[in-house]
């Protein structure tokens, strides 16, 4: 059977006037579509997760999966913008601290209760208290929300966290400081909603298929770690007339190339393009591969601890080793996968963000290298005292490829002497943190749509700030930032600082670089964090 | 007999205790812990953390708080990894698909290997003896992780006959490519164990004796070579057991099972302690219980044996 768009229209006008719901989200399949009969999608994903308990996931994959089961106050369009969730509309004070959120009243929970303003308190309150001990429950403390350090911390009760349910569809959240960018932080999924009586119910078993009760277009039927998730209509979700996909399959293949492979074989809708692959793909299956901005940026940083490597500590080398950097030919030909050159830290295509003129980005690669090798020369290194530098790096094909290139760059331009050592994970996060390099590899992902979510990185006190920059003026324009009308003005001062200082060589922007199966539309190829939500989607018949 | 059994039971105790005492030191002395990320968790999270999994207690605490809950109340605690999880959750799903697929792996490579084996001896040099050796050398060379890949894309991509990887509670079409992937190499080991064993047999006095004696060839080879033959292969059989049902993290990795052998790996990754605990000791326990099931069928098959 091929349903068509008259049918599905159908079907929405007898449950809208069974349910009499006033509002219709616009239907996302264009009339011409013919839908496949069997309306499933299957993806890949590398490991497991540690978790999809809304207060506690921390990796994409998880959130990914828990996007699919759980809805918070507002979701994302395929472009990242805000659209309403469970919340329709929000008020905020004139001092910019707290914020009213209405809640629709026609949200319900899997079992058929509804979705209230207390669940969110309950969620929130539980995700910051020391009792769940969540690895994220600094995203509560991000949000800036009223008392969360001290919540976090252990010196208050977590019901002193500012958020209250006024009743059941009016939640208001208290902030210790004004943040522009809080509402965007509600996509995230440590916000989402959790039912109380079914955490209780079933303790830290209630996120098992059969137990785990929620509130987003699907339910978890099937888990098994390591292996498969398989997620189903919520029959009970508010909108579900307007869900057409019935069935979302997670599936753990640990091998990319296994991954195409299955993929090829029709078993998978989308998987990873394995790295360097890219080229040949996407002139082979010009409709399936893909390559879209994703928000994230790779960087190598310095160590500029006092009682690090002296050499680093002048920033004529830092930013010579930077200029002899060929981005091009890192992201043409060693990665190969549309990812784009960085000079400067924050992803290009973050909202609201425009890079200021740095100047590096504009020369060409001849007249960096001119320069890196005047600057090099100034501060006192050349042919019969050649900079020596070790670089570290996490085990791993690309970061290998990477490295290898930018040490015979630095060798080529610069005479550098570059000792490359690859580590294990933990070995290298140990090393990292505790300054054991002279410079080390760095991925940034962002959290939330907003340059701040790179940028708070360079703070001095910043606990992920492994150089260890410190720049007094920098902590200033962040600071500013927050409370700014125009924040973007101070992100741009900062990467021009930053640009100068070098305290990071950024080496380029992020792209997703998958394969697609080209019956599957609607994917949000513009959501720059790759927040995709099956709900949105919809499988057309093979031609 | 009997007090032999009771005996090597007592000695596998202390021999575990050392192996739980060892493997904690090991994964405390290495770099990392299980809660570090290129994400460093803001200092007062971390002590949530810690002291919900009792990390912050002393290390003798630590150790001696495990081996109690291990011993008294056969609870091997929560997975530091999988927070939605305990280790027995990780296991009991774990082991069951790799016990599946390690029990019918080696199944084949015994049939297998033991026939191919002992029909090379039978007929040596002959076009057979040629022939097995050859499969069992061609088999040898072709490690499992150049095997899966070859696998998946003929029967897979080409054929389009098995699914590629999944478990999907256990379906034979699942099970057939984790099966000759990691049946293959053992099996070499086994056909070349059986051949050389069994020429050794088959030139000795009491065969001799025997097809003097005007038996027919069939009961010589399977009333008087065969059991003689089995003795060495028997002691390779055991550790090979143990290293089939406890998994293999290639096939896991390349044929997405779910088994144990991938949560064992990635536990020492993330530094899951108690999953790494939790696995050491079940690889542990089957590593000296085999041992012994050996040695038992050892005694039965060789009457010199006795204990």
């Amino acid at each position: 059977m091929t349903l068509t768009r008259r049918h599905l229209m159908a079907s929405t006008a007898a449950v809208l006037v069974l349910t009499g719901t006033a509002t219709l989200a616009e239907s996302h399949i264009p009339a011409d579509a013919t839908l496949a009969a069997e309306q499933t999608f299957v993806y890949r994903v590398g490991d497991e997760s540690p978790s999809i308990d809304p207060g506690k996931v921390e990796d994409t994959d998880g959130s990914d999966m828990v996007r699919q089961l759980f809805e918070g106050l507002y979701n994302q369009d395929a472009d990242g913008n805000l659209i309403p969730g469970v919340a329709t509309d929000y008020t905020v004070s004139d001092d910019n601290l707290t914020y009213t959120f209405t809640l629709r009243d026609n949200a319900k929970w899997s079992n058929g209760a509804p979705v209230t303003a207390g669940d969110f308190e309950y969620a929130w309150k539980r995700a910051a208290s020391p009792a769940l001990a969540s690895p994220y429950s600094w995203y509560i403390e991000l949000m800036s929300i009223e008392n969360a350090s001290a919540v976090i911390a252990g010196e208050m009760e977590p019901d002193a966290l500012g958020v209250t349910a006024v009743d059941d569809t009016t939640l208001q959240v208290t902030l210790s400081e004004p943040l522009p960018y809080f509402p965007q932080m509600l996509t995230h999924s440590t916000t989402f909603p959790v039912l109380q009586s079914n955490v209780e119910e079933f303790g830290d078993d209630w996120v098992q298929p059969g137990n785990m009760v929620s509130n987003g277009a699907y339910v978890l039927t099937e888990f098994v770690p390591q292996e498969r998730a398989v997620m189903s209509r919520n029959t009970e979700y508010w909108d579900n007339a307007n869900t057409t996909l019935e069935t979302v399959t997670r599936l753990v293949v640990a091998d990319e190339n296994v991954g195409l492979t299955r993929y090829l074989a029709g078993e998978l809708d989308r998987t990873d393009v394995p790295a360097g692959q890219y080229p040949r793909l996407s002139q082979e299956y010009p409709d399936q591969a893909m390559s879209v901005p994703l928000s994230c940026s790779y960087y190598y940083m310095f160590n500029l601890r006092d009682n690090g490597p002296e050499e680093f500590q002048d920033p004529a080398v830092r930013q010579a080793l930077s200029l002899a950097v060929d981005r091009d030919i890192i992201v043409d030909a060693v990665l190969a996968g549309g990812q784009k050159p960085a000079y400067n830290f924050t992803h290009w295509a973050t909202a609201g963000f425009e890079a200021p003129e740095i100047a590096m980005a504009s020369m060409t690669q001849e007249e960096r290298n001119a320069q890196a090798q005047e600057l090099l020369a100034s501060a006192g290194y050349g042919a019969d005292n050649p900079l020596t530098v070790d670089l570290v790096y996490n085990t791993n094909e690309s970061h290998r490829a990477v490295a290898v290139a930018i040490s015979q760059m630095w060798k080529q331009t610069l005479g550098v002497e570059t000792t490359l050592a690859n580590q294990e994970w933990q070995t290298f996060l140990d090393a990292r943190g505790s300054g054991d390099f002279d410079v080390a590899r760095g991925g940034w992902c962002a959290d939330y749509n907003e340059a701040s979510t790179f940028l708070d990185l360079m703070q001095s006190g910043s606990g992920y700030n492994d150089s260890k920059y410190v720049n007094e003026e920098v902590d200033a324009l962040l600071a500013n930032a927050k409370t700014s009308d125009n924040p973007n003005a101070d992100y741009a001062a900062v990467e021009e600082i930053i640009a100068t200082d070098m305290p990071i060589i950024p080496i380029y922007h992020y792209a997703a670089v998958k394969m697609l199966n080209d019956q599957i539309e609607n994917w949000p190829v513009n959501n720059f964090q790759q927040n995709w939500y099956a709900k949105d989607l919809y499988k057309v018949a093979a031609e | 007999m009997f007090s032999f059994i009771l005996k090597r039971l007592a000695i596998a105790v202390p021999t575990l205790l050392i192996l739980v005492i060892l493997s904690f030191i090991l994964m405390y002395a290495a770099p990392g812990g299980p809660f570090n990320s290129d994400r460093p968790l803001p200092p007062q999270v971390l002590a949530n953390i810690e002291a919900k999994y009792g990390l912050d207690q002393p290390f003798w605490k630590q150790i001696l708080d495990y081996v109690w809950n291990v011993v008294v109340h056969f609870d091997f605690g929560p997975s530091f990894q999988y927070e939605d999880r305990t280790v027995n959750d990780v296991i009991a799903q774990g082991f069951p698909v790799t016990l599946t697929y390690g029990f019918w792996s080696f199944v084949v490579a015994v049939v297998v290997g033991v026939t191919l084996g002992a029909a090379a001896a039978i007929k040596q040099n002959s076009w057979l003896d040629y022939l097995a050796v050859g499969i069992s050398i061609g088999a040898q060379v072709l490690p499992n992780f150049v095997m899966a890949p070859i696998l998946l894309l003929t029967f897979t991509l080409w054929l389009g006959w098995l699914p590629g990887g999944g478990w999907n509670g256990g379906q034979w079409q699942y099970l057939v490519m984790p099966v000759i992937a990691l049946s293959t190499s053992y099996m070499a080991s086994i056909a070349r164990i059986t051949r050389s064993s069994m020429l050794e047999v088959l030139n000795s006095n009491f065969i001799r004796t025997a097809r003097a004696k005007g038996l027919p060839t069939r009961r010589v080879i399977f009333k008087h070579a065969l059991k003689p033959t089995m003795l060495p292969v028997i002691s390779y059989l055991g550790p090979a057991f143990v290293g089939m049902i406890t998994g293999s993290v290639v096939i896991d990795i390349f044929f997405s099972t779910g088994g144990i052998g991938q949560f064992f790996v990635n536990s020492a990754f993330n530094r899951d302690y108690s999953v790494i605990m939790g696995i050491t000791i079940l690889v542990g326990a089957l590593t000296i219980l085999f041992n012994l099931v050996v040695d038992i069928l050892y005694a039965w098959i060789d009457p010199k044996i006795r204990y």
